[in-house]
């Protein structure tokens, strides 16, 4: 039963064009490494999910794919990470313009403590995407309406974003980083703050957005992971373990580290 | 992708495919017996033992609801996944297979006393042959199951071939046997059921055996 982490494994389980491409991605905090030659295709056709004990770099790695880590000054990150065959890491890489189009959406819904309207926007009315009144409107009509928030806020658009309920104010989160037209959406435990109702209108509007965003969903809750996304990649001490359809790896993964860590084997 | 051998860090998760496992080899151990019962009381014209096999079909359906019962709470409680998820789905087959191999053995039971043609029971040695080799399949289909080797279930759907064969043999013996003597068609009728019954029991193991077989690698068994 040994373990072979070829590329081959892990470059090429999508079926639709790369949107955004890694290889041989390490990251330091200082000298302690947390992600160990890491080479992953992430498509716009199906949603990532990424899996793994905590610690295990699975976060640090989505935080790389908007440059989130460079706000930690001890954090270094070697290898290459392409969005549509570009390298974020150049020096030419606007980032102010980058995590427009890599929004994130944290663990614990983290609203401006603003208005519902002023929370979608805020990203528009900073990148100048509305001439007027009138498309800041529509952008933050249309945002709502994307997140499934719209029915449920549009009577009250200038209530605090902070006044809505734990589920709604991450949709609120969800639209605002909609609202700057992303292309890439990257999910850190979305729902693991929210109740199972909530957790369960998140995960419908995941698959809502499927298609129109590449999304990248980091989450404890296999079973979550298992729901809403169609690859998997499993990270075990910072190495990806292992990379590819969702249903095969939830039935016949292929490394013995991956189908101990699901079945409940681990440590 | 076998079975790491590692523990569940839930041990009562452990337990409860333990629990499943120990009455899935009961099940098993019983319907061997059935199976190697049935012909024996058939051969020796055993009346006390055929009934005996017709009573002791009821405990094989007790266990395979109480198997089924654990399983369906298993997959709700668990949420099994990966190598835990195939056994359970394998072991909700192989249970009801082994419940259908019961029956065949108490239909078998059930047909005892109804030969008189003793003589051309005991010079029938296909039928003997063929209740040797489908007790044998069953017993090697439950060993492999047991110690998860997949060797041992490829070996159960080889001899399934040899079973078959017999079954094509003994149809036409059967068949021009009543050509001759019309006067023994009924009994003749209850042989030619009787190696119905048992080239499906070898049916049935040979299910059995694909069923560990995807177990174990999570692929369907090869067909050759």
């Amino acid at each position: 039963m040994a373990e072979q982490n070829s590329q081959s494994d892990v470059s090429d389980n999508g079926t639709g064009t790369h949107k955004i491409t890694a290889r041989n991605v390490n990251v330091f905090y200082d000298d302690k490494q947390a992600i160990d030659d890491v080479s992953i295709d992430v498509d716009m056709e199906n949603v990532t999910a990424f899996i793994g004990p905590s610690g295990c770099g699975k976060s640090t790695f989505l935080r790389t794919i908007n440059r989130m880590n460079d706000t930690i000054p001890s954090a270094r990150v070697e290898g290459e990470i392409k969005l549509d065959g570009k390298d974020i890491y150049d020096a030419s890489m606007d980032v102010v313009q980058l995590r427009a189009r890599v929004g994130m959406v944290f663990q614990k819904p983290n609203p401006f403590p603003k208005s519902i309207y002023d929370n979608i926007a805020y990203g528009p009315n900073i990148h100048g995407l509305a001439a007027n009144k009138a498309e800041l409107d529509m952008i933050v009509e249309r945002s709502l309406q994307r997140a499934g928030l719209w029915n449920e806020v549009k009577d009250r658009l200038s209530d605090s974003g902070t006044a809505l309920s734990g589920g709604q104010q991450q949709r609120l989160c969800i639209a605002r980083a909609i609202a700057v037209d992303p292309e890439v959406i990257l999910m850190d435990e979305p729902c693991s703050a929210l109740d199972p109702i909530a957790t369960a209108k998140i995960e419908e509007l995941i698959h809502e957005l499927r298609g129109k965003y590449a999304i990248i969903i980091v989450t404890h809750n296999m079973q979550q992971a298992a729901r809403v996304s169609q690859r998997t990649a499993f990270f075990h001490l910072g190495n990806l373990v292992e990379f590819g359809v969702t249903s095969d790896i939830f039935t016949n993964p292929q490394k013995t580290r991956t189908q101990d860590y699901i079945t409940g084997r681990y440590g | 992708m076998m079975n790491s051998g590692n523990k569940h860090t839930l041990s009562a998760f452990d337990e409860e495919m333990d629990k499943i496992r120990s009455l899935i080899s009961e099940m098993g151990s019983r319907a061997e017996s059935a199976v190697e019962g049935a012909m024996k009381a058939l051969l020796t014209n055993d009346m006390e033992l055929a009934k005996k096999i017709r009573n002791d079909d009821k405990i094989i359906d007790r266990l395979e609801k109480e198997v089924e019962r654990i399983i369906v709470q298993t997959i709700a409680l668990r949420a099994p996944m990966a190598d835990d998820l195939r056994e359970l789905i394998a072991a909700i087959k192989i249970s009801a297979v082994i419940e259908r191999i019961g029956d065949y053995s108490k239909n078998i039971a059930k047909r005892v006393g109804h030969l008189k043609t003793e003589d051309f029971l005991s010079d029938n040695n296909a039928l003997q042959r063929m209740g040797e080799i489908a007790g044998e399949m069953v017993r090697t289909a439950m060993e492999s199951y047991a110690k998860r080797d997949i060797d041992l279930a490829i070996a159960v759907t080889r001899r399934d071939d040899d079973v078959d064969q017999l079954y094509k043999e003994l149809f036409v013996d059967f068949v021009g046997f009543i050509a001759k003597h019309p006067e023994a068609a009924q009994e003749v009728a209850h042989l030619l059921f009787i190696s119905k019954n048992l080239e499906r029991i070898g049916d049935h193991s040979t299910t059995c055996a694909g069923m560990i077989y995807f177990t174990e690698t999570g692929e369907n068994l090869p067909d050759d």
